[in-house]
């Protein structure tokens, strides 16, 4: 048995890398939810988030508040270009065949792979953390990052802020409208098209802040976008395609099978993700939180 | 046109592909044979995506095991590839059977996302079992099948051992399209088309759809294990990105740049995508970024894919004479 401090710091690792997955698949979630197309180019917007943070606080300089500037610009820059591309591509593949979305989502993947390395460099790139951040604190016999603290804080009130937003607004009640009946939406003469638009917007910023919120903590390399896409799309699918408190449910199930996945079969802690989303579909194909599709 | 028609196409193929290795090129067998591999691994994926409407996002899930298979078999316990080949297959079936079982019993975007998780964990697998597969490393040096009887052939006695392979391929690939050619053809080949086009009625009319749905997910895993097999004798090695789901979508993208809707379009997609590959790679390292955009292209321009278009342009150029 081992000791309860080692289990504690485990368990803590774990719901750390669980709040950066929320930022990244609640964003997938929410496009999912609404427009109904999985995203496979969320990845990339997520490191391409990161490559902007980088190239932003290279910009800036050793301006102590550089990266904060940097995580916010990165962000908008991710959700204008999701906005430009929902707009002026996806939009003409809302009456395709699911197949032919999905595969335009990877030949976004490809592209903006290669256009990452083209610009960056295929080397690995870092970015410091924050001043005020820098440190550690002992809690029960583990160290934690007071950058990771911040996360830990952060994840909780981006959540509860999108909940308010989905909830107790009225973007936020058409946005539940569209999920559940877009026609009908439309025709009471709410203007869908820019609705999707802003939904997009609204996704890929969360997935350009995620990135630039990780930076600090991991190096920027060509195929963190394949990386992330993975476990995000896990996440949801655990949680439930579309379901908000789902995807929080999944990041926190993900974040423990994996911190103690570890410990059990060192060797096949993949395996036991894939695994645990392979029973979840099988058992509750719409996952843990979410509602079932009318065919 | 109709004298056209007439010709045995397929037929004529398979002959002039049996010459390739007459040109004396290595690196022609080299390309021809991978194109031979990959078109059955693609037709046998068309199967489930054009006949049936299943969108398989794991496909390579079937291939990797049948590589796998055949590869460990010849490598290790030293079986001759008369039955290492089968082999391929009928374990790719056997998985197939096993997780078609419970993808079938979903629909559309979660039927996709089942075939996906599974086709990672066989890949998880693959990846990390080491005394077995080989784990990261892959398990290179897989033998060639013996082929010492073909010297013996007209014509063949002059060739190397990867043309001697590249004819046994070619001879394979072709039993194996006409008899996936013969399925589709086939009462139960048309029900296939039937779910496509409606599960609901095909429900109607006394179908077992998921029944219906489990068989042809058997045989398109079946083929492609077949195709795996093959395809690591050629490679001279298995290597876990087989299982990846990037093999997968790159299977997905032959098929339809070639076109689902026509029974040898994938073949023609394998074909197009490898030489494509072989020509892009030699000038720039940024292959992906081409393929990417020529799939962006294929997307909103040509949907049916390349045979796809060439069929509707044959058939606006017939149009005046027959008014």
């Amino acid at each position: 048995m081992p000791d309860l401090a080692f289990l504690f710091g485990q368990s803590l690792s774990g719901l750390t890398a669980a709040m950066f997955l929320f930022l990244v698949a609640s964003g997938l979630s929410l496009i999912f939810g609404v427009l109904g197309v999985l995203n496979f180019a969320h990845g990339s917007f997520y490191m391409l988030g990161a490559y902007t943070a980088y190239q932003i606080v290279q910009w800036l300089g050793r301006d102590p508040a550089s990266f904060w500037w940097a995580a916010l610009g990165a962000a908008v820059s991710i959700a204008i270009l999701g906005g430009l591309i929902e707009r002026f591509l996806f939009r003409h593949l809302y009456g395709a065949d699911v197949l032919y979305q999905l595969l335009f989502t990877y030949a976004l993947v490809l592209i903006l792979s290669d256009a990452a390395k083209v610009l960056w460099g295929t080397g690995q790139l870092s970015v410091s953390r924050p001043p005020g951040l820098t440190g550690a604190f002992k809690l029960w016999g583990t160290f934690v990052p007071y950058y990771n603290l911040f996360v830990l804080l952060l994840g909780p009130a981006i959540a509860l802020l999108f909940w308010l937003l989905l909830t107790r607004t009225r973007s936020g009640r058409l946005i539940r409208a569209a999920a559940l009946d877009r026609e009908m939406l439309g025709a009471l003469g709410v203007n869908v098209d820019r609705l999707y638009t802003g939904v997009f917007v609204v996704g890929s910023f969360l997935a350009g802040l995620g990135g630039a919120l990780i930076a600090p903590v991991k190096a920027i390399v060509p195929g963190m976008d394949v990386e992330i896409i993975v476990e995000a799309f896990i996440v949801v699918v655990i949680g439930g395609l579309g379901s908000f408190w789902g995807t929080m449910l999944g990041a926190l199930v993900y974040g423990q099978v994996l911190a103690f996945g570890i410990l059990i079969f060192p060797r096949f802690s993949i395996f036991s993700v894939f695994a645990l989303m392979a029973v979840v579909l099988i058992l509750r194909p719409w996952g843990l939180l979410g509602r079932p599709l009318k065919s | 046109m109709s004298g056209l028609r007439r010709i045995p196409w397929a037929l004529v193929v398979v002959v002039a592909a049996l010459f390739v290795p007459a040109a004396g090129s290595r690196f022609y067998t080299f390309v021809a044979t991978d194109v031979a591999i990959l078109a059955l691994f693609a037709v046998s994926l068309n199967l489930l995506l054009g006949y049936t409407g299943l969108v398989s996002f794991g496909h390579a899930a079937y291939f990797g095991i049948g590589a796998y298979t055949t590869g460990i078999l010849m490598k290790k316990a030293g079986i001759p590839f008369l039955l290492a080949f089968p082999a391929a297959g009928v374990l790719a079936g056997l998985f197939a059977l096993v997780f078609g079982f419970f993808c079938v019993r979903l629909t559309k975007i979660y039927f996709a996302m089942l075939t996906l998780a599974f086709a990672q964990i066989v890949w998880a697998i693959c990846f990390k079992w080491n005394d077995v597969t080989g784990g990261e490393q892959g398990m290179p040096e897989i033998p060639y099948p013996d082929l010492a009887w073909m010297e013996r052939l007209p014509l063949a006695g002059q060739l190397r051992t990867s043309d001697h392979f590249y004819l046994l391929t070619v001879v394979l690939v072709a039993a194996c399209l006409w008899v996936l050619r013969r399925i589709v053809g086939s009462p139960f080949g048309r029900i296939l088309t039937t779910i496509r086009e409606n599960p609901e009625r095909a429900e109607f009319i006394g179908v077992n759809v998921r029944r219906f749905e489990l068989i042809a997910f058997v045989i398109a895993g079946a083929f492609a294990g077949l195709a795996g097999g093959l395809f690591g004798i050629f490679n001279r090695g298995v290597f876990p990105d087989f299982v990846y789901w990037s093999k997968s979508s790159e299977v997905l993208i032959m098929t339809i740049l070639g076109g689902i809707g026509y029974f040898y379009g994938p073949a023609v997609g394998a074909l197009v995508l490898l030489v494509l590959n072989q020509q892009i790679t030699s000038y720039t390292q940024y292959w992906p970024f081409i393929l990417g955009t020529i799939l962006i292209v294929l997307l909103f321009a040509f949907p049916s894919g390349i045979v796809g278009a060439l069929d509707a342009a044959a058939r606006r150029l017939a149009r005046p004479h027959r008014a």
